[in-house]
Formats: structure tokens, C-alpha cells, sequence
């Protein structure tokens, strides 16, 4: 880092320098910085919803296209949703206060057989952070849990994720469980984890594979148009 | 902002290695090819991930197997599955434009989701069964009649003891970020080593993985298991 980037005093910045600062700070995954932006802006009067859309998940949404064309890796994307999470945990109570539009519920957890959580934790944030309600039922999740879950919640959308070509097949296992129950048409499935892909999301009967959060949020949200559509 | 920057992708770049002459190093990063009779072509060829070279190369031997020729693929893929099926098919692709019918491919699904068994399937190759390296070592009924018990291992064998600092501690970016550790380990309680040698210094590697990780240490001797198989059916195929 230059002795000129660290000289920058963010509390100085205009506005507009200051997101497009965090949106480097979110890149650069340096939390602390992202802290201190959250707080800057929610001071000078910005609405929680705003401070969320426009520094950190237009923030997220670059780094996610940084990943997804091979120039960020895994580890920087960690970084990343780490200083994106510290900002959402100064956001999420002031915007439970405050109101912000809902696109949803969904419910998600990762399979029975798999403890992989870290692309489930990118979708439960990317999609807290575009207005989704996510109920995140954690790891290694028998069919139970899901059908339970979304009956209690209530939920739109179901989001189950593998990392295991062992365990991927599971989400089969509670899609057909749904059909059996007569549920299925109920709710919009969406699959994902690194050994899937969209031939397989086909097979077992899900509504679509996403690839990675930023696709997860944007199915959803189209979906989610579709019902209200439809309605 | 750090965005624009690029990376020369030196995986795809073969190397010609003889046996006495490869490190851990190269099969991780490279892609080898590794002449066991440079002198004529191979009868069979096995296309092998870079991490069961040693072992497919100690297989040949102890089975006086000949005609027999190996080239790898860097085992650092390990860390991107999504490249292998296509890796694969450019060096099956390759060898039979250089005459070499009988091609095997010694990988396991690896994370591929079925995609690797598709390539073998339109290039008319066999693959090894099993979805992960782990499993054929381990024994594939054996490895799923544990899956549950072992639901938090991290399996190591012992190229993955060797090249822990290489591939998992530096592939996963632990060394310059050593607080994404819970993030990535978090919910693993402990290391499998599933040892093919007995070798007590790899065993005190692969327990120094583990105490660095914060995980419990299990030891498993479980030879070449149904590598030796594949490899030798290879052979008389």
C-alpha cells in the first residue's frame, strides 16, 4: 500500500468518495475501514438501506466479479464477505427499526453427509443484503429439517448447497420428498456448490443452479417477480 | 483498487521429469510428464493427477509392470476441480494423436460432479472409481461405511502430508491470513492421515498439520488400496 493510500482520512471524503472507497476497503477485505465507513455514512443522515445497497453490496457485487473471472480468489473473497459482515451486523438492527423493502424468505442449510458452509454463508449474506429474509439452518441437514423449517417459516425460496460429489445427490432426496408431500410447486428451489452445475440442477428437479452468490441473488429476485406476477 | 491484475497460468506447461528426478513441488504445480521408457511408445498410457504419482510409480515397480508410461497434472487443481475434466481431455486428446490407444485416467471424481466421468465417457477412457483419492486408498465401502463417523475429517494421504504448506496451508491463502482459519476448519474436528508408507517423519508432518489446524490426529495405514488395482489391471488391459 502507498504512503498516499494511507494517508486517506475517510471521514474527509465526500460521499461519493467515501463508497467508492469502501467499495476498495471491501475488496481489499479490510473490516476495520469498513466499520468506519458504515458509521460515517449512517452520521451524515444516510438511510441504513442506503448505506447497505450502495457501499457494501455494490462493493460485494465487484468482488464478486472479480472472483468469477479468476482475478480474486477464494481466500480475498473470505476477506471480503468478513469486512461486508462486520458492516451488516451495524446495519441489520437498524434495519429491522427503520423498514427496508422485502424481496422474500428463503430457508437454506447445507446437506446431511456435508459440513461445507462457506458458500452458503456468501448466499445467506448476498442475499440479507438485497432485502432476502434467510433462515440458515447451518450443516449437515436431513430432509427433516428443510420440509420443517419451511413449513414453520413460511419461506419463498429453498437453498440447499454441497461441496461433496457424495453429498450432492442428497438434494435430491429432499426434492422428491417435497413432490411426495405435494409441496413442491410451493416453493422455489435454487442448488449450488462447487461440484454442481446446471445439467445436474436440471436432473433433480430444482427450480435452478446458481454458480455463485451474486447468480443466487439475482434467480431469486426474478423468481421471487415471477410469483408476485403470477399472483 | 487492486482490480485488473492477472496471473500466467503455467499449469498447462508439461515438463519431462524421470522418476528420480521429481519433487513434490513440480507434481503440485506442473504438469509432468514422467518417460518410464523414453525410448519407445508407451503400450498404456495413465493420465494421473500429480499426488498419486509417487504411488502409481511405486505400484509399476514393485509389479515389474512395463509398456507402462504416466503423465500428471498438477495436483493444485485439487484446488480447482472445475478445471480438471478439460485438462484431462487435452492430454488424452494428446496422446492418441501420438499413437497411444490405451489411455487410463488415475483420478477420482474430485470434485467434478460427474463432469470428468462425461470426458472419459466421450473419449473412451476408464477412470479409477471413487469419488475422492481418499476413498480408493481407504477402500471405497469402507471409506462410505465411515462417512458419517468421519463426517469432520480432513483426509490427508501422504503426498497431501507432504505438500500440506504448499497446498492447503499457502492454496488456501491460511499463510497470509491465518484468521480465515475457523472460516475454512471451523467445523472439522479432526486429520485422517491415510498413510500408503510408513514413514515417521511424514506421520509427524501430517500430525504438525493437525496441531496447526487445532484438529485431533488419526493415523491410518492404508497402503496403495484399490490404486494397485487399477493400476495393475492398466496393465494387462
Amino acid at each position: 500500500m502507498s504512503d498516499e493510500e494511507d494517508d486517506i482520512v475517510l471521514s474527509e471524503l465526500s460521499n461519493e468518495e467515501l463508497v467508492q472507497q469502501m467499495h476498495d476497503d471491501l475488496y481489499d477485505g479490510l473490516k476495520d475501514e469498513i466499520l468506519e465507513g458504515v458509521d460515517i455514512l449512517l452520521g451524515r443522515g444516510w438511510e441504513p438501506y442506503k448505506v447497505l445497497t450502495e457501499a457494501l453490496v455494490e462493493g460485494m457485487r465487484i468482488v464478486g466479479i472479480d472472483f468469477r473471472d479468476g482475478i480474486l480468489f477464494v481466500p480475498e473473497v473470505l476477506l471480503a464477505a468478513n469486512a461486508m459482515k462486520g458492516g451488516m451486523g451495524i446495519l441489520k438492527p437498524l434495519l429491522a427499526e427503520t423498514g427496508a423493502p422485502k424481496q422474500g424468505k428463503m430457508v437454506i442449510g447445507t446437506v446431511k453427509g456435508d459440513i461445507h458452509d462457506i458458500g452458503k454463508n456468501l448466499v445467506s449474506m448476498m442475499m440479507e443484503g438485497a432485502g432476502f429474509e434467510v433462515v440458515d439452518l447451518g450443516i449437515n441437514n436431513p430432509v427433516e429439517n428443510y420440509l420443517e423449517a419451511l413449513d414453520k417459516e413460511d419461506a419463498d425460496i429453498l437453498g440447499m448447497s454441497a461441496l461433496l460429489t457424495t453429498t450432492m445427490p442428497y438434494m435430491k432426496v429432499v426434492i422428491d420428498e417435497m413432490k411426495a408431500k405435494g409441496i413442491r410447486e410451493n416453493y422455489v428451489v435454487l442448488v449450488g456448490g462447487a461440484p454442481l452445475n446446471e445439467e445436474f440442477g436440471k436432473a433433480i428437479g430444482a427450480d435452478a443452479y446458481c454458480r455463485d452468490a451474486a447468480v443466487a441473488v439475482e434467480t431469486a429476485k426474478e423468481y421471487m417477480a415471477q410469483r408476485l406476477h403470477n399472483q | 483498487m487492486r482490480r485488473g491484475k492477472t496471473r500466467r497460468d503455467r499449469t498447462v506447461e508439461s515438463i519431462s521429469l524421470p522418476p528420480e528426478s521429481l519433487t513434490d513441488e513440480a507434481l503440485s504445480l506442473r504438469s509432468v510428464v514422467i518417460p518410464t521408457s523414453p525410448k519407445s511408445l508407451p503400450r498404456t498410457l495413465l493420465i494421473a493427477c500429480g499426488a498419486l504419482a509417487r504411488e502409481i510409480l511405486a505400484i509399476i515397480e514393485i509389479n515389474d509392470l512395463t509398456g507402462m508410461a504416466l503423465e500428471c497434472l498438477p495436483a493444485t487443481l485439487h484446488n480447482h476441480p472445475e478445471r480438471i475434466p478439460e485438462a484431462v481431455r487435452a492430454k488424452v486428446q494428446a496422446a492418441r494423436s501420438r499413437g497411444i490407444q490405451d489411455v487410463h485416467v488415475v483420478y477420482a471424481d474430485c470434485g467434478t460432479g460427474g463432469l470428468l466421468d462425461q470426458v472419459c465417457e466421450e473419449e473412451g477412457v476408464t477412470r479409477i472409481a471413487g469419488p475422492h483419492c481418499y476413498a480408493f486408498f481407504d477402500g471405497l465401502d469402507a471409506f462410505a461405511s465411515r462417512s458419517e463417523e468421519e463426517i469432520g475429517a480432513l483426509f490427508l494421504t501422504d503426498f497431501f502430508a507432504r505438500q500440506f504448506d504448499t497446498l492447503l496451508w499457502k492454496g488456501l491463502g491460511l499463510d497470509r491470513h491465518p484468521e480465515l482459519l475457523e472460516m475454512y476448519f471451523g467445523n472439522y474436528d479432526r486429520v485422517v492421515h491415510l498413510a500408503q508408507t510408513d514413514d515417521p517423519v511424514l506421520d509427524a508432518k501430517a500430525r504438525a498439520a493437525a496441531d496447526r489446524l487445532g484438529l485431533r490426529y488419526v493415523r491410518r495405514k492404508t497402503g496403495y488400496g484399490e490404486l494397485n488395482d487399477f493400476v495393475t489391471r492398466a496393465a494387462s488391459s
